[in-house]
């Protein structure tokens, strides 16, 4: 999910000079990207190494953590906004890291790739599990430990007591907001406390 | 290769001391390597460690094995580029490679120092760099870097003298030490303070040195700077009969020769170390240690503590080290959060222990490396 238009489309739900943590950042293109163009500051938080290390070439700052441990490290509501893109479906503790993004942001962004896209359902259908561009990997070998759908999703946001600020699907960079878990490839999620 | 040159500058004016005490009269053994440049933006500080000196980088002139301590760090085109940056290395007071030390003549009494010499401080040591800079007519440190006690040293720099510092790279290092930590301190001190030749500090007008305790000491100081793993695997088990072809192959048993590989090791790095380190400055260095602890003036809390520093912080730790471990960088971490300073954190996955921060490591040298592009880039904008 790293085309451009996403990067944008993400982006433009953070606020103006919004103080973002991004769970999971990668190689701090969209922490760059919101620096540059939306005057946000903040940190990202990585696990490997070639990522923390491009986030510095970036010049964006790079925490390294496992999320799985939590986010001891960061106060209550410290940020405006707490990014987790493309990070939940690798997460052992996913439910937990749930809640402590909406423990340290005033407001939590989630996306990741919904499973009941319709492609999906398809594949499923046909007896096999689905390989796609958004979801390209071999059930074998794939980094996705955690598979589920923008419907799940919505579920356990609300069964953890997070209030949903918006929900909607992301395709092809754009939005859908029309049946987003049949017609979205990634499913996105605002939430606060 | 780059030739390092030693230098030297004497302070007339007496430096308070944190204890209350004072020092005048003072000389610190320096070196500096690249070019400053005409607004005197680019000089970088590296604070050292324990053992080491302001030698950190370079080799003397016609001495090709006389590398600096972090020569694999600092240089011409290295992580620090010494051809971007003015790198100053810095002994400190009471050390024994040339800035003034025990073992050097007290100008009040006309006598050495030994055991009076007074005790020093990071916060004393990070003062009397501030003056030699001062001296060298720099005012602001493009960065200040160090690791283990040098990292304290960088870290107290940002609180001291938060509107000198632009970034501090600090590596393999911890906001204050632990009880284990001054435990293993104590230990080596007990180790010197109790050898016969040591005369209460004063040993060096009995023309002796307290060998026995040094190696001891060193011996200490060896085992907590490596992993249980590296150990393993550099001596696990193996014999010295396997190794010097003993006319008995296995076994000596014997209680007080050598007998396993490990031991062998530790001995020589005592010896080695014996032969040039000075009791007194070891006793100091390790007190300096013990008491750096920027939180005690905050009742314990390192947030308010940190609250002082202003410049951009990259902090480095190392898996497997134990002595300065992950977790105490990532309190450094948490409180520098909490005032919202601007960091970056690494923690490297790396075999070699506290060592690790002295070796070569490419993932931690291209985060440095790609730091300090960083900083470089800053000083052109």
């Amino acid at each position: 999910m790293s085309d451009r238009l996403t990067l944008e489309t993400i982006a433009s739900l953070v606020p103006q000079g919004a103080r973002v943590l991004d769970l999971g950042c990668g190689d701090g293109a969209l922490l760059a990207h919101l620096q540059a163009t939306r005057g946000c500051s903040g940190y990202g938080i990585e696990i490997a190494d070639d990522n923390v290390l491009a986030c510095v070439q970036r010049g964006v700052n790079v925490i390294q953590l496992n999320l799985d441990e939590g986010l001891a490290l960061f106060e209550d509501q410290s940020f405006d906004v707490v990014l987790q893109i493309d990070t939940l479906q690798h997460l052992r503790n996913a439910e937990t890291v749930l809640r402590e993004t909406a423990r340290v942001g005033r407001m939590g962004i989630v996306a990741f790739p919904n499973f009941a896209h319709w492609p999906n359902r398809l594949s499923v259908l046909g007896g096999r599990m689905p390989v796609t561009r958004r979801l390209p990997y071999q059930w074998y070998d794939t980094p996705n430990i955690r598979v589920g759908t923008h419907a799940d999703l919505e579920v356990l946001a609300q069964r953890n007591g997070l209030q949903i600020l918006d929900s909607f699907g992301l395709h092809n960079g754009r939005l859908q907001r029309f049946l987003p878990n049949l017609l979205a490839s990634t499913a996105v999620l605002k939430f606060s406390r | 290769m780059l030739i390092a040159q030693p230098q030297s500058m004497t302070f007339d004016a007496s430096l308070p001391l944190q204890s209350g005490a004072s020092i005048r009269g003072y000389t610190l053994a320096y070196e500096t390597y690249g070019r400053l440049n005409a607004d005197k933006s680019n000089a970088v500080l590296i604070c050292h460690a324990l053992n080491a000196s302001h030698h950190v980088a370079g080799v003397y002139e016609g001495q090709p094995r006389s590398e600096g301590w972090w020569d694999n760090m600092i240089g011409p085109g290295k992580p620090v580029d010494t051809d971007k940056f003015f790198v100053i290395g810095v002994n400190n007071l009471g050390s024994c490679f040339g800035s003034t030390g025990p073992m050097h003549v007290n100008p009040d009494t006309n006598k050495v120092y030994g055991a009076d010499f007074p005790v020093v401080t990071v916060e004393d040591w990070v003062n009397a760099q501030a003056r030699l800079l001062d001296a060298l007519g720099i005012q602001t440190l493009a960065a200040v870097m160090g690791g283990s006690l040098g990292g304290m040293q960088a870290l107290s720099w940002t609180l001291q003298y938060p509107g000198r510092v632009r970034h501090a790279v600090v590596v393999a290092s911890a906001p204050n030490l632990n009880a284990e930590n001054i435990a293993f301190n104590e230990v080596a001190r007990r180790a010197i303070v109790t050898d016969p030749d040591f005369h209460g500090g004063h040993f060096y007008e009995h023309g002796v040195i307290p060998k026995r305790g040094l190696r001891i000491a060193r011996m200490i100081g060896h085992i907590t700077y490596l992993s249980d793993d590296v150990m393993n695997e550099k001596f696990g088990r193996e014999l010295r009969s396997a190794v010097a072809g003993t006319a008995r192959e296995g076994y000596q048993y014997t209680t007080q020769d050598i007998e396993f590989q490990i031991e062998s090791y530790l001995r020589y790095q005592g010896d080695k170390f014996s032969e040039y380190f000075d009791a007194n400055t070891y006793l100091l260095i390790t007190r300096a240690l013990d008491y750096f602890d920027p939180a005690r003036r905050h009742d314990g809390d390192l947030s308010r503590a940190l609250a002082a520093a202003r410049c951009k912080f990259l902090l480095v730790s190392f898996s497997t080290d134990w002595r300065f471990s992950p977790k105490r960088s990532r309190e450094i971490v948490k409180a520098l959060l909490d005032n919202r300073r601007e960091l970056s954190y690494a923690e490297i996955d790396a075999p070699h222990g506290h060592d690790a921060f002295l070796l070569d490591d490419a993932r931690y040298m291209k985060l440095v490396r790609s730091y300090f592009q960083g900083v470089a880039q800053e000083l052109a904008a």
